[in-house]
């Protein structure tokens, strides 16, 4: 996802001479291309990532598309008041890009996993979360940003992702979610690296004569009411997935809408980190496992669900 | 007790030329423990490896036997991810069991590419995130003042570190609290993640920064052992002063192709450069013998 954020960060360069390149320090040479055509729109303010977040802001106001990127954590917890009060109080059109979503950077342990990144961004006003579900999905969500006028969070994973081709001939639209997979007895709703796992597990389940309905939810705010309510209309069952907290993630953002809105009676449930840091190091497919993330346990947990035995 | 409390570290019969030695162990042990990972940080460890010798064999009151023992010296790595010549030397130093190197980034262990605290003996606090590793020996070194403990914190921090608005926020702090207690050790190595610190956000005049701040600074050529135990010897250098010391280093020290080469930053040798590093260090060994 990163090497198609830079290619489109890179042609969107070449078409708007607002838009700027910000960097914390980190991918040595990733950017060369970008530093050899656009010199000038390229800035590294070396390990500083709330100054990178309030020169941003002053470039917006000087008519300037600015991106800012760094480490998920970095890009959004380090340098929140920055992101808040320069960014999202002035409602100023800072897209930030986050690379290492969930638990990309698994090895390197808890200071360099995202895992509450989306809860924190979605609480302030103004401000779009994105988390695209493939490397596809990640180019069009930049070359979006661009298009839309405000902040945006962009929540990349790192790199190496598998391509959802299922969804290719749907355009992207920011705040649309997108079905990729029909089914009547239950509704799976994904995001980011999630959504291959979910279309997996909707795989698996379908053998044991469940058929889950799947959707990608790359826009996390402003969510994507109309296919929540049709999904609970249509299947009674709701299982949302994420590589993040249960708490204020897609989950919460499913749930808000089910809790004020369904007229349905749903079944729901919320499958993801549970309020907690990763206790030891591994690697990603390690840590997910652990944590009950990977396709058997989702698999598992949703069948359990549905059969109304105890879901762990 | 009476040992600990003793103006010198624990007593180690160790030479130089020992140290020396050890030294070339700790730079083929880092990488071994990151290549055998598949992941972690090497060039980064190996240019702090002369300056945590210093520290854990000639400087720190420490007790590996003991190791929440109350006053005891505090480090804390800030850098941390140089984590693997951290790990290195706490089993040297026998706060760790050899083999518990091996587990390094391994699928559920707890020796991540970063210190955590809790998890790993002499480990004194979680790092990661840059720039957190000074407030926090403030912390600790305004409690020891208040409970009259002698333990004094050492904190290493990376020059790309000092980018970050923390570090001067906590340098302000820690003279106006007047902190003699308190070390600061830079591994200037020239280098942060993307570069030569001075194209990407220069740090000169940095002994004068320091200076301004209300720091007390010495200058050393982080690669002497000799060198730099003397100078942390000596602290503090002023009284009411917190002192810093800024190690003149090389990343990647140790392998030619490595040294003073942004690639290696995060990156991994393949077979042949891997052969290559064993033969570099093993000269130097043999060198000293
Ligand atoms: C707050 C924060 N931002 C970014 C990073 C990613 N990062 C890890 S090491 C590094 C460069 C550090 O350079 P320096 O402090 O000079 O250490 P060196 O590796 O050169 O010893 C960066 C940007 C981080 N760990 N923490």
């Amino acid at each position: 996802m990163r090497n198609a954020f830079i290619k489109a960060v890179y042609e969107q360069a070449g078409k708007d001479n607002r838009v700027y390149m910000l960097n914390a320090d980190i991918g040595v040479f990733v950017f060369d291309d970008f530093k050899r055509d656009f010199p000038k729109r390229y800035i590294n303010l070396g390990v500083a990532e709330a100054n990178m977040i309030g020169v941003a802001a002053g470039l917006v106001l000087s008519g300037k598309v600015p991106f800012v990127y760094t480490i998920a954590p970095f890009v959004t917890m380090r340098c929140l008041e920055q992101i808040r009060v320069d960014v999202c109080l002035q409602n100023l059109n800072v897209k930030i890009v986050g690379v290492g979503a969930g638990l990309a950077y698994g090895v390197l342990g808890p200071t360099h996993h995202a895992i509450e990144d989306i809860a924190i961004m979605r609480a302030l006003p103004n401000i779009t979360v994105i988390s695209p579900g493939d490397p596809w999905e990640a180019y069009e969500a930049t070359k979006a940003s661009v298009r839309h006028e405000g902040p945006v969070y962009i929540r990349l994973a790192k790199s190496g992702e598998p391509s959802l081709v299922e969804h290719r001939h749907n355009a992207f639209q920011i705040g649309k979610g997108v079905t990729l997979r029909e089914g009547k007895d239950a509704t799976l709703i994904a995001t980011g690296c999630m959504v291959k796992n979910a279309l997996c597990v909707a795989q698996k389940l379908f053998c044991e004569g469940i058929n889950l309905r799947v959707i990608n939810m790359h826009t996390i705010k402003p969510i994507d009411h109309d296919i929540i309510l049709e999904s609970a209309r249509d299947t009674g069952a709701i299982f949302t997935m994420e590589e993040h907290s249960v708490i204020g993630g897609l989950g919460s953002a499913v749930a808000e809408v089910l809790a004020e809105e369904s007229t349905e009676k749903v079944q729901f449930l919320r499958i993801g980190f549970k309020d907690t840091f990763c206790e030891v190091v591994g690697s990603r497919e390690y840590l997910l496992a652990k944590h009950g993330l990977d396709v058997p346990s989702v698999s598992k947990m949703v069948a359990n669900s549905l059969r109304g035995s105890p879901v762990q | 007790m009476t040992l600990h409390l003793d103006k010198k570290p624990l007593e180690q019969d160790l030479t130089v030329v020992d140290l020396k030695k050890l030294a070339y162990r700790m730079r083929r042990q880092i990488i071994d423990m990151a290549v055998s990972a598949g992941g972690g940080h090497i060039a980064p460890a190996l240019s702090a490896v002369e300056i945590l010798i210093s520290l854990y064999f000639r400087v720190l009151r420490i007790n590996p036997e003991d190791p929440q023992w109350p006053e005891r010296d505090r480090f804390i790595l800030s850098k941390g991810h140089g984590c693997c010549a951290l790990y290195a030397v706490l089993a040297e130093r026998g706060f760790l069991h050899r083999d518990a190197l091996k587990t390094f980034c391994q699928d559920g262990h707890a020796m991540g590419g970063h210190p955590e605290y809790g998890k790993i003996p002499g480990v004194e606090t979680s790092t990661g995130s840059l720039g957190h590793g000074l407030s926090i020996a403030i912390g600790i070194s305004l409690a020891a003042k208040n409970d009259g403990n002698t333990c004094r914190s050492f904190v290493l921090l990376g020059d790309g570190e000092c980018n970050e608005g923390s570090v001067w926020e906590a340098a302000m702090s820690a003279s106006q609290f007047q902190l003699d207690n308190l070390v600061a050790i830079v591994d200037y190595n020239k280098l942060l993640a993307t570069g030569f610190i001075k194209d990407v956000m220069a740090l000169e005049p940095f002994a004068m920064k320091w200076k301004s701040f209300g720091w007390e600074v010495r200058e050393v050529n982080g690669h002497d052992i000799n060198e730099v135990s003397r100078t942390l010897n000596e602290v503090p250098f002023a009284e009411k002063r917190p002192s810093v010391v800024i190690a003149h280093t090389v990343k990647g020290k140790g392998v030619s192709y490595m040294e003073n080469n942004p690639v290696w930053h995060y990156r991994l040798p393949n077979k042949e450069e891997l052969l290559q590093a064993y033969k570099e260090l093993n000269e130097g060994l043999q060198s000293l013998t």
